[in-house]
């Protein structure tokens, strides 16, 4: 058996003229928490859904557990959990009845069913809401709720798009503590996320796309290393700075209102400018995923 | 690894039959309000037109005018249950509220959904003619014979006007323009489908119409000569027009679902 369970060769994905995702290559291994980070409309959940054998795929290469999801679907579906972007709680039903439903479509048996949802639910803390209406739920719970029916069938490959879009701090550390109880598990995880923070924490590897490919991919800390390498010194935008850094030679990047300079001696720096402009606000930092996002996909704003 | 015809024919069974039971397991989650509307209807349909009109018509072709319209009452409601889940209900479920979302990334294919839709707006519109049956019984307004038979064929017309339905639901941009086909096609096939006179009285350009477009014709003749215990002259081409529709809107709407589903 492949020691991959995803593996995708130059996989690609039109919608009549549009493509969404552009020949990206990756491969995901047993065991492994895998980001996708990217804008919107990089083509995240486009390729989530290829994987999920729900999307076909317009070219390239894909293989999810070392089968072909065109002609393996059914099977490979079986064997995955899904938390889409958007909720599609069932509103017909309780929270119960979602997850035993649910179990029916995967040919669990009622006696297992009945087991895993009342598990589940207390794993994901919603005991209480066992009969409450979907309506009634909350945004995290409902979040909380999905990752729970995701795991009814026991995935080999749990697939989550955007699993903290919409909570709070409380919602998105309770994630992320199940997420890491999880991997340790040993499920294997695929994630996509717009939070930068997220990836750092959770991600063993990542790959961050744009414009529908994949730009780098590595874990946080590496990618961290191999593009910013150093601290970041970061001052408001202001000509008389700009000039300044000019004339001393010093490269300094620039977004939104504030100048970033990549410096591997950020005290050195921070006190001259401090000497030069009195009145100056200086944050000296160490670089961040953020930084490396922002880097390679720019700061414009996506559509 | 081959997999035979017969190991698909039943997994798919499967899967049509989880999707119907979550439909099923809805409906009896509220069944109280389900199951009032197919009593009252017929008993409206039934006071209205059948005693009301009725008593200044006396006889159609030797059978009591209340005896005649009484099967095409069970008819159009299986069509109107029928047509109604899987125009609306349907509709609802996979734009709405995404649960064909949540089926297709489970194991279940489109095909299943479909198809669990399509017998389960079939289901609803056996439910209608089983409350109607009991409706006619005990008023003794239909053979008691006839109502065994007309059971079982109820859910095959309802298979056919959910497959119907089913493909209006697949290309309606939005849930208003179901109400074209609603006005368009199943208000006039409740008019002019021999159901409240005969089909004769017609001209007959729209004889020929009615018996080439419209679907409740069809079951409305067959229901009412087993009901009435007349013949029904048209016998054989009423069964094949139901049989032929029935197998081809049902590819027609996995066709039609496919397409706006599977991008
Ligand atoms: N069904 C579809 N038909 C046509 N175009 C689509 C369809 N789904 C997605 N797209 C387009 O494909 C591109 C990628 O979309 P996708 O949803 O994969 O992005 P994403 O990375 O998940 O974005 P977000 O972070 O906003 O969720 C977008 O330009 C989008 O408009
Ligand atoms: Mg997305």
């Amino acid at each position: 058996m492949s020691r991959y369970v995803i593996e995708a060769k130059d996989l690609t994905k039109r919608y009549r003229d549009l493509t969404a995702v552009d020949s990206i290559s990756f491969s995901v291994t047993r065991g492994e928490l895998f980001g996708f980070l990217g804008p919107n409309g990089a083509g995240k959940t486009t390729t989530m859904k290829m994987v999920q054998c729900v999307s076909p795929r317009t070219g390239g290469k894909l293989r999810v557990f070392g089968d072909d999801p065109e002609t393996s679907g059914r099977i490979i579906r079986k064997r995955i959990g899904v938390v889409p972007q958007e909720t599609n709680l069932d509103p017909d039903l309780s929270v119960f009845d979602n997850l035993t439903v649910y179990a029916r479509f995967f040919d669990i048996g009622r006696d297992d069913a009945l087991k895993r949802a009342k598990n589940l639910l207390e794993f994901f803390e919603l005991e209480g809401k066992k009969d409450t209406i979907i309506e009634k739920l909350s945004g995290g719970m409902k979040r909380r709720l999905l990752l729970a029916r995701a795991l009814m069938n026991n995935p080999d490959l749990l697939i989550l798009d955007e699993p903290t879009i919409g909570l709070d701090p409380q919602g998105r550390h309770h994630i992320w503590e199940k997420l890491l109880k999880l991997r340790a598990e040993g499920h294997t995880i695929v994630l996509t996320t717009h939070y930068l923070d997220e990836a750092a924490k959770l991600c063993d590897r990542l790959v961050i796309m744009d414009h529908a490919k994949i730009l780098v991919e590595g874990s946080p800390d590496a990618l961290v290393r191999t593009f910013i390498g150093m601290d970041i010194v970061e001052t408001d935008k202001s000509d008389q700075v700009t000039r300044y850094l000019d004339s001393i030679n010093i490269s300094y990047g620039t977004g939104g209102e504030m100048i970033q300079v990549r410096t591997d001696k950020p005290r050195e720096l921070a006190d001259r400018l401090t000497e030069q402009f009195r009145e100056i606000r200086i944050i000296t930092r160490p670089g961040s995923l953020e930084d490396v996002f922002l880097m390679l996909t720019g700061r414009g704003l996506r559509e | 690894m081959r997999i035979k015809i017969h190991e698909i024919i039943g997994i798919m069974f499967i899967g049509v039959s989880r999707v119907w039971f979550r439909n099923a397991l809805v409906f009896r989650r509220n069944i109280r309000v389900n199951l009032i509307p197919p009593f009252i209807e017929p008993l409206l349909y039934l006071g209205a037109i059948g005693f009301g009109i009725g008593a200044y018509i006396t006889d159609i072709e030797g059978v009591p005018y209340i005896r005649f319209i009484a099967p095409a009452i069970l008819a159009a409601s299986v069509m109107n249950a029928s047509f109604f889940e899987c125009a609306y209900g349907t509709y609802v479920r996979m734009y709405y509220q995404k649960t064909f979302d949540a089926l297709l990334a489970t194991p279940i294919t489109i095909q299943e959904v479909i198809l669990g839709e399509i017998f389960w707006g079939a289901t609803r519109g056996l439910i209608s003619a089983l409350s109607i049956s009991i409706v006619l019984l005990l008023l003794g307004l239909a053979s008691p014979v006839g109502l065994l038979i007309v059971l079982p064929f109820s859910f095959l017309a309802g298979v056919l006007f959910s497959s119907i339905a089913a493909c209006f639901s697949a290309v309606s941009p939005s849930i208003d323009t179901m109400s074209y086909p609603a006005t368009l096609f199943v208000a006039p096939m409740f008019l002019f489908s021999g159901t409240f006179f005969p089909l004769h009285l017609l001209p007959q350009i729209v004889q020929v119409l009615a018996l080439l477009l419209l679907p409740l014709t069809h079951v409305v003749s067959l229901i009412r000569g087993l009901l009435t215990e007349t013949s029904v002259p048209l016998w054989a081409f009423n069964i094949s027009w139901i049989v032929m529709g029935t197998i081809i809107f049902s590819f027609l709407a996995i066709r039609l679902f496919k397409r706006r589903l599977v991008v």
